[in-house]
C-alpha cells in the first residue's frame, strides 16, 4: 500500500471522530503556540534593548575614571577626578590615535533647574559640539552647543524634551527663554529630538551646557566624569580600546596596565551582557513552552493507545486480509503524526498572531525567526513519531486471531 | 482435477493456560483438493474454528504439518502468514467484519491495496465483483446502510477479489435471515463452480448440504468425512 493512500485513510479516521480528534490536537496547538510566541517576545525584547542601546551612539567607547583610593580606602569607581579636559584633547590631537573619529569629554551632575514659574531636578551634562555626534543627539529646533560656546563660556543651555515639558509644558516653544542652574541664568538656544525610552537614565530628560561652562562656572570642578569616544568603525572597537588604554597609561605616567586609573567599557560588552540576560529569559520561558509540548505529545500517545484498543478488531481484520506489520505501524504512526503536525500548523499561525498581538500591546518590535518555525514543525512531527511509536507497535503487534476474536 | 491444495498432517493444538491443557484440535489429517466444496461440522467446542484458524494461516498449530498450496505454512515469518492469507485465502466471517462506515467499493478494494494492486485496476475488479455478488448498485453505501446478507455478500466480493485457492468461510450465515442465508449459499456454489475451493464451517445441517464433501469433528478429531455420500475417509477412534 502506498504512503499516499494510508495518509488518505488516516485523515479519513481521523475525521471520524472530530472532537476527540481536536482535543488531542490542542496541547500540540497550545504548546507550538507558546513555544513561537515566547521565542518570539524573547527576540523582540532583545532587539528593543539592543536598539536602546545603540541608539546611545554608535561604536561608543566610554572612559571611566578609576576608583579613588586613599589610605588604602576604596571609593566608588568614578570617583576618582584624574580624567580631565587635557585628556580628552591629548586623544583628540595625538598623531599615535588613528583608530578615533570623535571625543566627547562629559561632566555630568543631578541639579535643581528653576525657571520663573516652575522649576525641575534633571540631569545636567557639560558637553562638547562632539557630544551630539557621538551620542547620535539629534536637534529639534535651534543649535546645539557650537565650538565658540565652549571657548567663550557661554552661559547657554539645550534642553531635552522631557525638561521642556516638565518646564514650560507641552507644545511651547522655548528658545530664548532663560532657565536658572545653580543661581546662574542661561539662554536657551536649542532643544532635543526625542530618543523616546527610559533605562540607563532617560534620554530625552536632560540639560545640556557647554563643558568648560560646567567645570568653571557651575560645579567648580577641574576634572570630568567621562570620556565618550566614536571608534571609526565597528571593526576598530577593540583596536581603539587598546590604542586609548596605552595612551592614557602613558600620560598617567603608569606603566601596568593592573595600575590604571580608568576604565574603557565599549558599547559591545554592555551589549553583550544585556542580550546573554534576555537570552536566558527566552530560553527559560521556551522550556516552560516545551514542558507544555511534552504533556502535549502525553495527550496524543493516549488518545492513540486509545483508538488502538477501539480497533482492535479492525486491526485484526487488516492482518488477516494480509496486511503487515510495518503496514500498520505506518498507518497508526501516520495519524499521529498527522494529528501532531496539524497541531504544529495552527499552533505556529496562532503563536505568530500572538506574537503581533503581544507587539502591537507593548509597542514592541514584531519578530518572528523562520528558524522557530521550522523547528516548531520539526518538532511537532517529532512528536507524532515519538508518541505514537508505542501505540502503533502496539497495534501491529496484535495476533490476527486474539484482534478477530475480541469483543 | 485432483491436485491437493491443502494438505494436513496429524495437526494439533493445545492451548495452555497456566499449567492446564486443552486440547481444540488433536491429530487431524485430510486431504483437500483444488476445486472441492467441503463443510466442516461439529457441535461448539469440537475444534472446527481452532482447525479453520490454522487452514487460513491466522494461527500456527502446535503439532503437525499444514502444506498449503505446495508451501509449508511452519516456520513462516509473520509478514510471510500476512501475504499467504492475503493472496491465497479469502475470508468469510460470521460477524461480516467489514470496515464500518467505510464503503461497499473501499471494503472489497482492501485486501488488493495490500497486495499492491494500482488504484484504478483495484476499483475496477472491486466494482466487477460486487456486480458479480448483485450488489452493482451499492458500490458507494456504506456498510451500514446495507443489511446484513448484503454485507455478507459484500464480504464474499471482498474474499474472492485476489483470486485465492480457497476460500474459507466460518459460519457464513449465522447472522443472517434464512431466506438470505440461501442466497449466499448460493453463491458459493456459483463459484465452486467457477473452480474456487470453498471450505465452509458450520454447525447447521442445511447449511453444509450444499457442499459436496462433508467433514464431521467431535472433541478437536474428525469422525466423519463424506465425500458425495461415500465415506472416503472414515476415522473413528474408540480410545477413550
Amino acid at each position: 500500500m502506498e504512503i499516499k493512500e494510508i495518509f488518505l485513510e488516516s485523515i479519513g479516521s481521523l475525521t471520524l471522530n472530530k472532537l476527540r480528534t481536536g482535543l488531542a490536537m490542542l496541547g500540540i496547538v497550545i504548546g507550538i503556540g507558546s513555544v513561537i510566541s515566547l521565542i518570539s517576545l524573547g527576540q523582540a525584547t532583545q532587539a528593543s534593548i539592543s536598539s536602546r542601546i545603540e541608539s546611545l551612539g554608535s561604536n561608543l567607547l566610554t572612559i571611566n575614571p578609576g576608583s579613588s583610593n586613599q589610605s588604602g580606602v576604596r571609593g566608588a569607581s568614578g570617583s576618582q577626578t584624574n580624567l580631565t579636559l587635557e585628556d580628552a584633547i591629548a586623544i583628540s590631537t595625538a598623531p599615535e590615535i588613528t583608530t578615533i573619529k570623535n571625543v566627547s569629554p562629559e561632566f555630568a551632575r543631578r541639579t535643581q533647574i528653576i525657571t520663573s514659574s516652575s522649576n525641575t531636578n534633571t540631569q545636567v551634562i557639560g558637553a562638547s559640539p562632539a557630544y551630539s555626534e557621538v551620542h547620535k543627539v539629534e536637534i529639534a529646533t535651534g543649535n546645539f552647543i557650537s565650538p565658540s560656546d565652549v571657548e567663550s563660556l557661554n552661559k547657554v543651555a539645550v534642553l531635552g524634551p522631557q525638561v521642556v515639558i516638565d518646564l514650560f509644558g507641552e507644545g511651547t516653544e522655548p528658545i530664548g527663554q532663560t532657565i536658572r542652574i545653580s543661581g546662574k541664568t542661561f539662554t536657551i538656544i536649542g532643544t532635543t529630538a526625542s530618543k523616546g525610552g527610559s533605562g540607563f537614565g532617560n534620554q530625552d530628560d536632560i540639560v545640556y551646557v557647554p563643558i568648560s561652562t560646567a567645570q568653571k562656572q557651575l560645579f567648580g570642578v577641574n576634572y570630568l566624569s567621562s570620556i565618550a569616544l566614536e571608534a571609526k568603525s565597528a571593526d576598530l572597537m577593540t583596536t581603539a580600546q587598546n590604542e586609548v588604554g596605552y595612551f592614557l597609561l602613558n600620560r598617567h605616567k603608569l606603566s601596568d596596565p593592573t595600575e590604571a586609573d580608568f576604565s574603557i567599557f565599549s558599547q559591545q560588552d554592555i551589549l553583550n551582557t544585556a542580550s546573554a540576560t534576555t537570552s536566558t529569559f527566552t530560553t527559560l520561558l521556551s522550556g516552560v513552552a516545551a514542558i507544555s509540548l511534552l504533556v502535549g505529545g502525553i495527550g496524543i500517545m493516549n488518545i492513540m493507545l486509545v483508538t488502538v484498543t477501539e480497533r482492535i478488531r479492525e486491526i485484526g481484520l487488516r492482518k488477516a486480509l494480509g496486511a503487515k506489520k510495518k503496514t500498520i505501524i505506518t498507518q497508526f504512526l501516520s495519524e499521529a503524526v498527522i494529528l501532531t503536525f496539524t497541531g504544529g500548523i495552527i499552533g505556529v499561525f496562532l503563536g505568530v498572531l500572538a506574537s503581533y498581538a503581544i507587539s502591537v500591546a507593548m509597542g514592541s518590535l514584531f519578530v518572528i525567526s523562520p528558524a522557530s518555525i521550522l523547528l516548531a514543525f520539526v518538532v511537532s512531527v517529532a512528536i507524532g513519531i515519538v508518541f505514537g511509536w508505542y501505540p502503533a507497535k502496539k497495534a501491529s503487534d496484535l495476533q490476527p486471531i486474539e484482534a478477530l476474536r475480541y469483543e | 482435477m485432483n491436485t491437493p491444495i491443502i494438505i494436513t498432517e496429524h495437526i494439533s493444538k493445545v492451548y495452555k493456560i497456566d499449567t492446564v491443557e486443552t486440547v481444540a484440535v488433536s491429530d487431524v489429517s485430510f486431504t483437500v483438493n483444488k476445486g472441492e466444496f467441503v463443510a466442516i461440522m461439529g457441535p461448539s467446542g469440537s475444534g472446527k474454528s481452532t482447525l479453520m484458524h490454522i487452514l487460513g494461516a491466522l494461527d500456527q498449530p502446535t503439532g503437525g504439518k499444514y502444506i498449503l498450496d505446495g508451501k509449508n505454512v511452519e516456520s513462516l515469518s509473520e509478514d510471510d502468514l500476512a501475504d499467504i492469507r492475503n493472496k491465497k485465502i479469502g475470508f468469510v466471517f460470521q460477524a461480516f467484519n467489514l470496515l464500518p462506515r467505510t464503503t461497499t467499493l473501499k471494503n472489497v478494494m482492501l485486501p488488493m491495496a495490500y497486495a499492491g494492486i494500482p488504484k484504478e485496476r483495484r476499483v475496477n475488479l472491486a466494482k466487477k465483483y460486487l456486480e458479480m455478488v448483485g450488489l452493482g448498485d451499492r458500490l458507494n453505501h456504506t456498510t451500514n446502510q446495507i443489511s446484513g446478507g448484503q454485507q455478507q455478500r459484500v464480504a464474499i466480493a471482498r474474499a474472492i477479489s485476489l483470486d485465492p485457492a480457497i476460500i474459507l468461510a466460518d459460519e457464513p450465515t449465522g447472522n443472517i435471515a434464512s431466506a438470505q442465508a440461501e442466497e449466499i449459499m448460493n453463491i458459493f456454489k456459483e463459484i465452486n463452480d467457477k473452480g474456487h475451493t470453498i471450505i465452509v464451517i458450520t454447525h447447521e445441517p442445511d447449511i453444509a448440504s450444499h457442499a459436496k464433501r462433508i467433514i464431521t469433528m467431535r472433541d478437536g478429531k474428525i469422525v466423519n468425512d463424506v465425500k458425495n455420500g461415500k465415506h472416503i475417509n472414515f476415522v473413528h477412534t474408540h480410545k477413550k
